[in-house]
């Protein structure tokens, strides 16, 4: 089996007595989709910077493609795409011209045109960027990111700030690189883009992993799953990890009384809860 | 692509962004000429103050096609996020550097030998009577302020403020080293300064050049004292270099 495109292991950053980044370990295999979900300060865009080669570790190991990202090697560079939370255009060049220059850089790239097309820019492809709306900024971006057409591609919250069409044409881009292999690192703070995109999630907090898997498995030890039932005109909700042997005595003990469980529903929590809960850890 | 390729790329890319810029044009390109033209004029005919400003004016050039232009583009690039993405593709930082540098040398070099024509074809200044001074002379310069452009840009903290941090240094150098008039017409303080700073020496190479014919060998202490410029401004951009 091929090694991960992205391992991890205890990694750390700090900025003066600040720990950024407090022993994050985890793996992205290629042809993944890997997102790190989770609110602003958490660590996330500093994990990604320095896998991305902008920044050093403090301590622990990265290896990205097999390589060490603070070597800042150009082999990896011409394997990695990027596309950074905030950065700028040449203002006077047109989408072509930014595209077909970035791609001068790269062994074997796409068709710029082809690539413009692709994250739905092809009607302003003579814009000067300057002149361009704020999604299609975040378009050009992907397509600066995509022309290379690389193995791995950093996507560091790829759609803030979007229209929710600019999100879907995002949306629509992630799944054609995961379609064509492609192995993506995403960082978001929305739940339902982690859902939607992530073939598995980890969610960063404090600069710690404090939950990973598939979206439809993170479920942290506390929250299980919720029994509820409406009873004497309110809810009564029980939470456990064991929902058969919980159902087994809550409709045994109902129909001793002779009773009815009214509107009686079980339900995992969704990732959304998991991820509230888990944020609200600390004030609870 | 090869990074000389690369680097030739990123030249042509430059080209194409200056002559679109209409700001960064005229204020690197056509603020010295206007200058020119004006002090000129009120010189009349007098030749003697012609030799002097001829030069002084390839001199000023030479700065602000240079220590203006990185100072400034720099602070953009920076603060735009051109220069972080940038170091996310493969372009090699030699590369674009030659292609960014490559550029300013381009437009030191042009504006020196327009101002030169000038001189000649509307004043009547004689053609340079060393033009091996005249590209070393040149060359010092362009290094020179570049390096010392590329470091004043890493204390301009925004865009902004560039203007603030470059015209406070650009004019008051160019009053103290006798661009317009022979810097030995200066308070002795102010001549004092111009000895040290570079552009004064820049202009008595170029005048050597163009109005006397004193060569190189001829102006070794002015060179040396541009060089050890060039040395410093090239230790400081390299030194305190940002992304972002």
């Amino acid at each position: 089996m091929a090694s991960p495109a992205i391992e991890v292991s205890d990694l750390r950053k700090s900025y003066g007595p600040v720990e950024a980044v407090r022993g994050v370990s985890f793996s992205v295999q290629r042809g993944e989709v890997f997102g790190l979900l989770g609110p602003n300060g958490a660590g996330k865009t500093t994990t990604v910077e320095i896998l991305e080669g902008y920044r050093r570790r403090s301590s622990g190991e990265a290896r990205v493609l097999g390589s060490d990202p603070a070597a800042g090697e150009r082999q990896l560079k011409q394997r990695v795409g990027i596309v950074l939370q905030a950065a700028g255009f040449y203002p006077r060049l047109t989408v072509h011209e930014a595209v077909s220059h970035v791609a001068k850089a790269y062994p074997d790239p796409r068709d710029p045109s082809e690539t413009i097309s692709m994250v739905g820019l092809a009607d302003s492809a003579d814009t000067r960027s300057n002149r361009l709306s704020g999604g299609q900024q975040r378009r050009l971006d992907l397509a600066l990111a995509l022309v290379g057409d690389p193995e791995l591609v950093f996507l560091d919250e790829p759609t803030t700030g979007f229209d929710p069409a600019a999100r879907r044409v995002a949306w629509d881009v992630v799944r054609t690189l995961r379609e064509l292999g492609k192995t993506v690192l995403l960082t978001t703070h929305y739940l339902d883009e982690a859902q939607a995109l992530a073939d598995r999630v980890a969610i960063v907090k404090n600069g710690e992993i404090v939950a990973e898997g598939p979206p439809e498995s993170l479920t942290p030890a506390s929250a299980g799953y919720r029994v509820s039932y409406e009873a004497q005109g309110r809810r009564v909700e029980h939470q456990t990890d064991d929902p058969t042997d919980l159902l087994h005595r809550l409709t045994g003990d109902a129909l001793a009384r002779g009773e009815r469980l009214q509107s009686l529903e079980v339900a995992r929590p969704t990732l959304e809860e998991v991820y509230l809960e888990l944020m609200d850890e600390d004030e609870r | 692509m090869s990074p000389a390729a690369l680097a030739w790329q990123q030249f042509r890319l430059e080209r194409k962004l200056f002559w679109r810029s209409p700001s960064a044009a005229f204020f690197s390109f056509a603020l010295p000429l206007v200058l020119l033209l004006l002090v000129a004029s009120v010189y009349g005919g007098d030749a003697e103050r012609l030799e002097i400003l001829i030069p002084g004016i390839a001199g000023l050039s030479v700065m602000a096609t240079t220590f203006n232009a990185m100072a400034f583009n720099l602070t953009f690039l920076r603060e735009q996020g051109i220069l972080k993405r940038l170091k996310g593709t493969p372009m090699p930082t030699t590369s674009y550097l030659a292609g960014f540098l490559g550029s300013a040398v381009a437009n030191a070099f042009v504006q020196v030998l327009v101002v030169v024509a000038i001189g000649h074809l509307i004043y009547d200044v004689s053609w340079p009577r060393d033009w091996i001074a005249l590209v070393v002379f040149t060359g010092a310069g362009v290094v020179a302020f570049g390096s010392l452009g590329i470091a004043l840009s890493h204390v301009i903290p925004n865009f902004d403020s560039a203007a603030a941090y470059v015209n406070a240094i650009f004019l008051p150098v160019m009053f103290v080293s006798g661009v317009f008039y022979s810097s030995e017409s200066l308070p002795p303080a102010l001549e004092a300064a111009a000895e040290v700073l570079p552009l004064k020496h820049l202009v008595d190479g170029l005048g050597g050049a163009i109005v006397t014919g004193a060569g190189v060998q001829d102006n070794l202490g002015g060179l040396a004292v541009v060089a050890l410029w060039a040395g410093a401004g090239a230790v400081l951009a390299v030194r305190g270099f940002r992304w972002e």
